[in-house]
């Protein structure tokens, strides 16, 4: 036991395994506390005794088989290098100057004595070189850990990308599909892959469809405006319903609200790219019912089971399909050649025939709004 | 190094380096000589400096990088040139003329011209940004910048595309000009499109190759749809 002790500690790993299954009567969740009562004492001790005799055991293996007697070949990795020209040996020497630093100077100013009179620059050039290349070292350790930081903020992101193709499929076609169960908080998958591919896709049918309707914006580009609109309200209406559902007391993170709303631009994307392509006014209506309205009674759904009260589930779901399928019908008519055609048959004969009126964006908002008000109108 | 055989010689009753852990930096022997660091990969044309060649060879030698690269592009067989030696002069080039022949092509009035630059120019390099982004997240092993270069280089199928079309668009513009049109910018779209997936889709985990390749087949039908939408005023 004590031998196991001793060459486990080093390592400080195997042995808190080998207390706790020779302890085997302990339950399964408590062994982490007394695990480490039992190893804190004993591991300190074993490893500071194990760590010295360890030291002096592995030089002593190294010295053994890697440098024979007469051999010609000498491993530069174990000499004491003075030029300083690796950076690992620049770190290990920083840790044996701290701790001989009397030799250290000692020596040095013994060889300045020696060296300084015949070669006048001998002497320094050790010396200069070693703070040089301790700058060097400084200066790469900085290098390093800024390298670091940056790459390890894109690893925050990882997680959320870690799917597969099948996933993203089922989610896709689950996202069309409501479940009743609203007695259990149904599953969000916290994922960001599928739902930041869904806006771009739609920036591109947007895109698409602005071109087909020869949408002229003025103070701004074409690609700019899908990119924000999308973008804009992917993150924006996200935030807008997490910071009701935190109102609302729903059960609901931010990485999972975007997701939700991600997969919801499915039916979206769906319904725009089949009407952009075919004309129809009455099959625009017909998509947007089926369609959107099944997208938004699946987000309505999840949301509800997992929020509790008549009120708040009335405010949360009633905002999320109010924007939801506002959003669809913004899309249509706001990039579509459909607009021209109302603004002229309800302005009535003030609009000459062929006029193609340059627009700006927010006249572009405020026209559409009217249109869409008076389309409703028309049509109930 | 005489110090080590010296201490190895005389050492001879003592394990070696037993007393390594005692002796510091003692003599400061000078290191002279020349260390040349025997590297496989890199061409042996490098081991004089570069600075006192005529320009001319410096610029032929960037040019013909340049050239390489892009016929690796148009038949592009397995080959790690276009990764290894990444630049970005070529997607610099490419960008720039495309942006200039598409310039100017969509609106009647004149202030239209100047966004229409900057646009192709933000999508190209934004869009290959995130696609970058986005493999390296999916646990690509392809660094950012050879990324870059590959999908940048991949454009250069659209841009002759882009020629193509001007050129038709130049002789007539009727229904055949167009079908003609779309036919050579699918064409194009597609060879950018396995050009691309052919040098990026090998840096990732097998199964998830469609994930990456998605990104890529927007992309490219993004520009695609520009050029083919492009008609001269």
């Amino acid at each position: 036991m004590s031998v196991s002790v001793t060459s486990g500690s080093r390592l400080g790993f195997p042995e808190p395994h080998s207390e706790a299954r020779s302890g085997a009567e302990r339950p399964g969740p408590v062994p982490p506390q007394p695990r480490g009562m039992m190893s804190g004492p004993g591991g300190a001790a074993g490893a500071g005794g194990g760590a010295r005799s360890g030291a002096g055991a592995e030089w002593g293996g190294f010295e053994d088989n890697l440098q024979g007697g007469g051999s010609a070949v000498i491993d530069m990795e174990n000499m004491d290098d003075t030029s300083g020209s690796s950076f690992e040996d620049m770190g290990e020497m920083h840790q044996r100057m701290k701790e001989e630093e009397e030799d250290v100077d000692a020596e040095a100013a013994a060889v300045d004595e020696e060296d300084g009179e015949f070669l006048g620059m001998k002497g320094f050039k050790g010396q200069l070189g070693r703070q040089v290349a301790d700058q060097m070292w400084q200066a790469g350790k900085r290098q390093a850990s800024k390298a670091f930081s940056l790459y390890a903020n894109i690893d925050i992101l990882r997680p959320y990308f870690d799917v597969e193709p099948i996933q993203v499929r089922n989610r896709l076609l689950e996202s069309m599909i409501p479940m009743k169960m609203i007695n259990f908080p149904q599953k969000i998958a916290g994922e960001l892959y599928g739902p930041l591919m869904l806006v771009f896709t739609l920036v591109a049918i947007l895109l698409h469809g602005m071109k087909t309707s020869d949408t002229i914006i003025r103070e701004g580009t074409l690609m700019g405006t899908a990119i924000g609109t999308c973008f804009g309200y992917w993150l924006g209406v996200s935030s807008f319903i997490y910071f009701l559902a935190y109102l609302c007391n729903a059960q609901i993170t931010m990485v999972q609200m975007l997701s939700l709303l991600g997969y919801g631009l499915f039916g979206h994307c769906i319904t725009l790219f089949v009407t952009y392509n075919i004309h129809f006014h009455s099959l625009f209506y017909i998509f947007w019912l089926v369609i959107g309205g099944l997208s938004t009674l699946r987000m309505i759904a999840v949301l509800v089971s997992r929020t509790v009260g008549h009120t708040q589930r009335l405010i949360l779901c009633g905002t999320l399909a109010a924007l939801h399928m506002l959003f669809l019908l913004y899309l249509h008519f706001a990039y579509h050649k459909v607009v021209e055609g109302i603004l002229d048959t309800l302005e009535g004969p003030n609009v000459p025939p062929f006029q193609r009126v340059a627009r700006d964006i927010p006249v572009v908002a405020s026209a559409v709004l009217n249109t869409t008000a008076k389309a409703i109108a028309l049509t109930l | 190094m005489a110090e080590a055989e010296e201490s190895r010689a005389g050492g001879a009753a003592k394990p070696l380096f037993a007393g390594l852990s005692d002796v510091s930096i003692s003599e400061d022997i000078p290191v002279e000589g020349e260390i040349t660091v025997p590297v496989g990969s890199h061409s042996p044309d490098e081991d004089y400096s570069t600075l006192d060649e005529p320009v001319k060879d410096t610029i032929m030698r960037d040019l013909k990088a340049v050239g390489k690269k892009f016929v690796h592009v148009m038949y592009p067989k397995k080959s790690s040139a276009l990764l290894r030696d990444w630049d970005l002069w070529g997607p610099l080039v490419l960008c720039v003329s495309l942006a200039l022949m598409l310039q100017g092509g969509s609106a009647d009035s004149k202030e239209d011209g100047g966004p229409q630059f900057a646009e192709v120019f933000v999508i190209i390099w934004f869009g290959a940004v995130v696609i970058t982004l986005n493999s390296k997240l999916l646990g690509g092993t392809i660094s950012f910048f050879q990324s870059l270069c590959v999908l940048g280089y991949c454009v250069l199928p659209l841009t002759v595309a882009m020629l193509v079309c001007r050129l038709v668009l130049l002789a007539s513009s009727g229904t055949v000009s167009f079908i003609v049109r779309l036919v050579v910018v699918m064409a194009m779209f597609g060879w950018s499109t396995l050009a691309s997936t052919a040098f990026l889709a090998d840096s990732q985990p097998p199964n998830r190759k469609a994930l990456v390749v998605y990104p890529i087949f927007l992309f490219y039908f993004i520009i695609s749809w520009m050029i083919l939408t492009f008609t001269p005023q």
